[in-house]
């Protein structure tokens, strides 16, 4: 399916806001994944046509942020913060649990497709930790128990 | 006069001020000064009394900087001018400049809008990292309110300067808080970092003068202005002026974000935290940061501004204290750096898109009781040859390696008991 007209008109928007089209191209690719989940190729190619930018210069940036996904994804992605300090705080606990719960591991997708795990660096929430963002607002949530994390999953599902 | 001017003014939630709160609380105040009372030279001689030195982790005098765009201005000619916010805090254990995005984000506008006027700034872009949705909703909300009274946008305050502040929000990669990155990450580039010279406030952001600044170096700037730099240096416990924020996590009863004098010790830091939770014993605290050097029990008095952690053997960085107790292995934790590292690199330069993968699997080997001597030797060597200039272009396997150095110096003999199978510390 095409993008939306307004996601085109967003889009144009954006390259007048942030400077040109080359500064809009990872704005592009954020409203493209607002709207879709995700950024398909064709999207991809849609979005650099919507610019006039080359499909390998927004691919460029595309396969370099961690948060631009380009496969499909859960309704609800979880990023569970793997660095030290949640470590510190029992994170690998709630890794174990959350997997085992989702039987899934890192960068994957429950077969129902509902959930997405996704290990991501410090979030800036230590003194929560350990946490995890959630769902498309980027929820900060913590401190986590694999309890927690249970009723969280329990919750959406 | 609050002697917290960084947070004295947050909320216990953390919730942004409307702008007509924050100008019932006094805020606003330092903005007004600037443009009425003062030259842009003037205020930059207030920064450098002040003592003010960057608090994005290289402590960089920020009066030195704000001169060095000036003249870059004046040499460049007529044409736009930037001040780039760096708000893509990643750096593990980081989690300051949060709190000052979310809650106050009047004060880092203000802040912002003051430098922008000291430098001969047009435009500020305050770069936010896509995890800090909160922080980047608030910041374009009060940037909205400040357009719409005349705080920003076309002569601001009846001053005759004009500014343009926006926000770009990231997608997630740790390499953007660099310098250089960001200013290729603004541009649409992939954000890798660029050679320097040129610098950038000589060839910045679309090759035009360009300064970056900390969230934190900003927020310190209203009140610097509004109270004078005597008062700033006086809140300091050394010469080193103002206050600190200082994020304490790991193995403390209550992690928190601290702001206190520049040069609290840990000791102080960790009371305030409860001290180490579950009545355990200090193993060991990195000062600034992921990417800071271990100091231990001996150190715990040590005033931590940038001078005094520097010649104890480490470096003050973002101010984000790391705690390990005793029973939390320092293999395994700086196994955890080395893979954040490892996994964060942009992978243009050799030592660190290859190396840093390499140490993170040697270190997995030997925490599971599976290395040899010979892993030892080559994380030695791994160290040795990450040189801090010339090898790669940015700091980061510098960085990166620099808790390993410090761990293998410190923490030789847990090391070596890890080779024959066991961890006198155990597992966090």
């Amino acid at each position: 399916m095409s993008l939306s007209p307004a996601i085109r008109t967003a889009i144009a928007q954006a390259a007048a806001h942030h400077g040109g089209p080359k500064a809009a191209m990872l704005e592009a690719l954020k409203l493209v994944q607002e709207a879709e989940g995700w950024v398909s190729d064709a999207h991809l190619k849609e979005a650099a046509e919507a610019l006039g930018v080359t499909t390998a210069e927004i691919d460029s940036l595309a396969t370099f942020y961690s948060q631009i996904f380009r496969s499909p994804v859960g309704d609800t992605v979880i990023l569970l913060c793997d660095g030290l300090s949640c470590f510190l705080c029992g994170g690998d606990a709630v890794r174990d649990a959350v997997m085992s719960r989702l039987g899934i591991g890192f960068g994957e997708t429950t077969p129902d497709g509902k959930f997405t795990l996704i290990n991501i660096c410090c979030v800036g929430g230590c003194d929560l930790a350990p946490v995890a963002l959630v769902g498309p607002e980027r929820k900060l949530v913590g401190p986590l128990t694999a309890d927690d994390l249970d009723a969280l999953i329990g919750g959406a599902r | 006069m609050s002697d917290k001017p960084l947070t004295g003014r947050a909320t216990a939630d953390r919730q942004p001020h409307s702008l007509a709160a924050w100008r019932r609380l006094g805020g606003g105040a330092g903005l007004a000064l600037a443009l009425k009372r003062h030259s842009p030279e003037a205020i930059i001689a207030l920064i450098e009394a002040a003592g003010l030195r960057g608090r994005g982790g290289a402590g960089f005098p920020t009066a030195n900087k704000w001169r060095f765009m000036r003249a870059g201005a004046e040499k460049a000619g007529p044409g736009a001018c930037y001040l780039c916010v760096n708000g893509d805090e990643t750096e593990p254990g980081s989690f300051k400049d949060r709190l000052l995005m979310e809650a106050l984000p009047q004060q880092l506008i203000e802040g912002a809008t003051i430098a922008a006027y000291a430098m001969g700034a047009t435009e500020v872009i305050i770069l936010v990292r896509d995890e800090y949705r909160a922080a980047a909703a608030a910041l374009s909300r009060a940037i909205v309110e400040a357009e719409q009274t005349g705080l920003l946008g076309r002569d601001i305050l009846g001053s005759g300067f004009d500014l343009t502040m926006r926000v770009h929000a990231s997608a997630g990669r740790y390499i953007v808080g660099e310098e250089t990155a960001l200013i290729a990450a603004l541009e649409g580039e992939r954000p890798v970092p660029r050679h320097r010279p040129p610098y950038p406030a000589v060839s910045g952001l679309w090759g035009r003068p360009t300064t970056v600044n900390n969230v934190e170096t900003l927020s310190a700037v209203p009140s610097i202005v509004e109270h004078g730099a005597e008062w700033y240096q006086g809140l300091s416990h050394t010469n080193e002026g103002g206050t600190k924020l200082y994020g304490v996590s790991g193995c403390v009863a209550r992690p928190q974000l601290i702001e206190a004098p520049m040069g609290t010790t840990a000791r102080e830091l960790f009371d305030l935290c409860g001290g180490i939770r579950q009545g355990r014993a200090l193993f060991a605290f990195q000062p600034g940061g992921g990417a800071t050097a271990f100091l231990e029990t001996a150190e715990l008095d040590v005033p931590l501004d940038f001078a005094h952690t520097k010649r104890a053997g480490s470096s003050l960085g973002t101010g984000a204290l790391i705690v390990l107790d005793d029973h939390a292995c320092p293999v395994a934790a700086i196994g955890r750096h080395m893979r954040f590292y490892a996994r964060e690199s942009c992978g243009l330069c050799t030592p660190c898109r290859d190396g840093l993968p390499w140490v993170a699997k040697l270190l997995d080997t030997i925490e599971a009781g599976k290395g040899t001597r010979g892993d030892i030797d080559l994380l030695h060597q791994h160290v040795a040859l990450s040189g801090p200039s010339g090898r790669s272009y940015c700091d980061l396997n510098t960085g990166a390696l620099t808790p390993l150095r410090s761990g293998l110096e410190r923490f030789g003999d847990i090391f070596a008991a890890h080779l024959q199978g066991s961890c006198p510390v155990g597992r966090a």
